[in-house]
């Protein structure tokens, strides 16, 4: 499915292009720019306007707000003699919960937030005020998490976009955010703004260039440099163009224009419009490692818990390779492949025998009888599904054989094929060669993918 | 007028999770406990300020952060909802607080003279942060004495460590000067932890405290240090490892509570009490007063 982001923004987090435009020609032109992106995304067709602020920092990991209609009125903390901002929008709950589930199943901790009177931070309230003042589109809005690094970050992205296909819904990414956020530290005149520093001013151009010229996920690779180069620490480092990049599939053939560049009390201004038609450029080299899935622990100061069990072999390809679990009625042998994860190659309770799901790798060298279905680049492999489906069989046999139990006692096997169109029959002739012989109720599924490059995968239940 | 004073000062952290386990009736979550050595802690603070006379209550919160100089609530009344932008699910409190706009105005005007970039806050729609709320209902849950409340200017993130005490030891120095020539009875509270090493994750029972300790060892050591400091009159020690204390420790004292609180004290050389200390989600949080009164010239 293609990209679900039919447009990208960077908006500035500050108040006074909400509140004050009219006290400085420069706070003037990037309401212009909000007002020129607001008519882009009115004229669009996007179902869903997703903000992720700088200036909402959380703890425990990411926070998303829930609340159907958060109402309040905000306050700058600093710029609070500019206004008050009052603010009622309308929020995707059902989209929130499933980010947040979507979330869970990466690895990564987050949560929804929905309760009266939580204070909505001011970079989301000035976005969705200028960009989407009538409600028209609704919204979610993510939290920037303190110590998220750029997997967690990644991860957030990717899991969002696992929803928005899941939903079909098509989405305006936003991320509320300063370019340099060094302001000036004393009072000054609304008209003597400009940038802090001309070294502030220089880096932030040259990153407004590249997003000129699309290349997004250059200037995410980029972000740690950025960060040290023009920004005060303050709660959140330059990790949302991570995010960005990510829901934008982590590509440098975008179609970007900047509308607005401006001081904020001498913090880089910029409402940046990312389109995804392809600039026809070239795309980038990927230089850091892609993730899928979140694995990391971020008490990184810590020492390690040797409680805590841990993986066997992290230098396979595919993911960390684990010793099988032990437990009450578990059953593990050497002659099945080692798990991906923490978990028993069986679990005996009662007369009953359960398997974990059994693939074709095998057990030692990990190798898959019928070639892997992809290579580490993630690209398409040929492969055999017979050899696949019989190397599975065989793994279960020598499963039930250490539980003392044998294929004739199998009572139900449910099939899992990454590719139903493709290995349905070479699957199903194996079947009736081998356990089928045997007369097990069977379920088979198409899935999108197993955590190793194999095209199936069976679970079974039997007798002992 | 008689001349004012500063009566105590103390070190009064503001986790929310205090105020969670006390299940007050001004907060609507509701808990089973909790963090009972300090909250203990912050009794017997509680009962040590009840023998003190004073006025008004000066603190310092790193949670209303403001970048652009130092400012203070200029207002006389404010009331509301205050719910953490963190832990929403620990505390959505209604708060109803008095300031003692004339002081404040005081202290601003003496900060303002010593070259500070200052402002008062006059916007009646402006919510009083967390901090604030937490540590003044854990010291004083009645709310019935006026504030003083200032916000913790960003200097070290800005400069350096450095530079954030000296502007913080100048913001001690207006604001004792200020109480002094107010004829007023104050007790100035910094509303910091020390290590500020949070956990990422949340047990399902928040107050669950078979799940609580300090993040690491390195930060238990650093909290004990600078406790020791204080129970032996060593204030200035602290002052002097600020830095290494604020980058190492991740301390909450980058907010420039702590300094503040020093320098309003003279950087005191006389014991503190400790009343508490105990970690809350992984940081290190210590309930310590200097009983200012016990050693004033008279």
């Amino acid at each position: 499915m293609a990209n679900p982001i039919v447009a990208s923004y960077v908006v500035p987090v500050h108040p006074h292009p909400l509140l004050v435009p009219e006290k400085n020609e420069g706070w003037q032109r990037l309401r212009n720019a909000f007002d020129e992106a607001r008519e882009h995304i009115a004229q669009g067709d996007a179902d869903l306007m997703i903000i992720y602020s700088t200036t909402w920092p959380s703890i425990i990991g990411h926070q998303i707000q829930a609340d159907p209609n958060p109402t309040w009125t905000l306050v700058d903390q600093d710029f609070h003699d500019l206004g008050s901002m009052d603010y009622s929008f309308r929020i995707d709950t059902d989209f929130a919960e499933a980010w947040n589930s979507a979330n869970h199943a990466r690895g990564l901790q987050s949560r929804t937030v929905a309760y009266n009177g939580f204070p909505i931070d001011v970079g989301s309230v000035v976005a969705l005020k200028l960009l989407n003042p009538d409600n028209a589109i609704p919204a979610v809005i993510v939290s920037s998490n303190v110590y998220a690094n750029r997997s967690e970050t990644t991860i957030l992205a990717k899991s969002c976009l696992d929803v928005l296909k899941s939903t079909g819904k098509k989405a305006v990414a936003v991320t509320a955010m300063s370019m340099s956020n060094r302001m000036f530290t004393e009072f000054i005149d609304a008209a003597d703004d400009k940038i802090h520093s001309l070294k502030d001013d220089e880096w932030n151009r040259k990153v407004l260039q590249f997003l000129e010229e699309g290349r997004l996920e250059d200037v995410a690779q980029l972000s740690r440099t950025i960060h040290q180069q023009i920004r005060v620490q303050k709660v959140v480092t330059f990790k949302p163009m991570w995010w960005l990049s990510a829901m934008n599939d982590n590509r440098n053939d975008l179609t970007g224009k900047v509308l607005a560049y401006e001081a904020l009390h001498g913090a880089g201004g910029a409402v940046v419009h990312l389109d995804p038609t392809s600039n026809g450029m070239g795309d980038k080299e990927y230089d850091e490692d892609d993730v899928e899935v979140y694995r990391g622990d971020r008490n990184v100061l810590d020492a390690e818990d040797s409680t805590v069990p841990h993986p066997v072999d992290s230098t396979n390809e595919g993911p960390d390779l684990w010793d099988p679990a032990e437990g009450e009625g578990a059953v593990n042998t050497d002659s099945a492949p080692k798990p991906v994860g923490l978990y028993p190659h069986a679990r005996r309770v009662g007369d009953l025998l359960y398997l974990s799901g059994v693939g074709p790798r095998q057990p030692g060298t990990n190798a898959i009888p019928g070639g892997p279905i992809r290579d580490a680049d993630g690209q398409p492999l040929e492969y055999d599904i017979k050899a696949q489906t019989r190397a599975v069989v065989e793994n279960i046999a020598r499963i039930l054989e250490e539980a003392g139990s044998s294929m004739e006692k199998v009572v139900d096997v449910t099939s899992f094929l990454v590719d139903m169109d493709r290995d349905f029959t070479g699957y199903n002739e194996v079947w009736a060669e081998t356990l089928g012989h045997y007369g097990p109720t069977r379920t088979t599924l198409a899935i999108r993918a197993l955590p190793t490059p194999i095209a199936v995968e069976m679970k079974v239940i039997a007798k002992i | 007028m008689a001349k004012g004073s500063i009566v105590a000062g103390c070190l009064a952290p503001h986790p929310p999770h205090l105020v969670y386990a006390e299940n007050p009736p001004q907060n609507e979550p509701t808990s089973e406990g909790g963090w009972e050595q300090l909250r203990w802690g912050y009794e017997r603070l509680r009962e040590s300020l009840s023998n003190i006379d004073h006025d008004v209550l000066v603190i310092l919160s790193p949670h209303w952060q403001t970048y652009v100089g130092t400012h203070f609530l200029g207002l006389s009344h404010f009331e509301g909802l205050s719910v953490d932008p963190i832990f929403p699910n620990l505390f959505r409190y209604s708060y109803d607080l008095n300031i003692d706009v004339e002081l404040s105005k005081a202290i601003h005007d003496k900060a303002a003279n010593a070259g500070l970039a200052v402002k008062m806050m006059e916007n009646p729609d402006f919510r009083v942060d967390y901090g604030t709320i937490t540590t003044g209902h854990m010291v004083n849950p009645a709310f019935d004495k006026p504030m003083v409340v200032i916000s913790s200017n960003r200097s070290r993130h800005y400069y350096s460590v450095e530079v954030m005490q000296e502007m913080m030891m100048e913001l001690g120095r207006a604001t004792r000067d200020a109480i002094l020539e107010s004829g007023k009875k104050a007790v100035v509270l910094a509303s910091n932890s020390l290590s500020h090493r949070h956990f990422t994750t949340e047990s399902d029972v928040p107050e669950d405290m078979s799940k609580e300790h300090i993040a690491s060892h390195a930060m238990h050591l650093w909290d004990m240090r600078i406790i020791d400091y204080m129970r032996t009159g060593q204030a200035q020690r602290i002052i002097d490892e600020m830095p290494e204390f604020t980058e190492q420790a991740i301390a909450e004292s980058d907010g420039g509570g702590l300094t503040w609180l020093l320098s309003t004290l003279t950087v005191p050389s006389y014991p503190a009490i400790l009343h508490g200390y105990g970690t809350i989600i992984g940081t290190g949080n210590a309930i310590v007063e200097w009983p200012c009164y016990l050693h004033q010239e008279v």
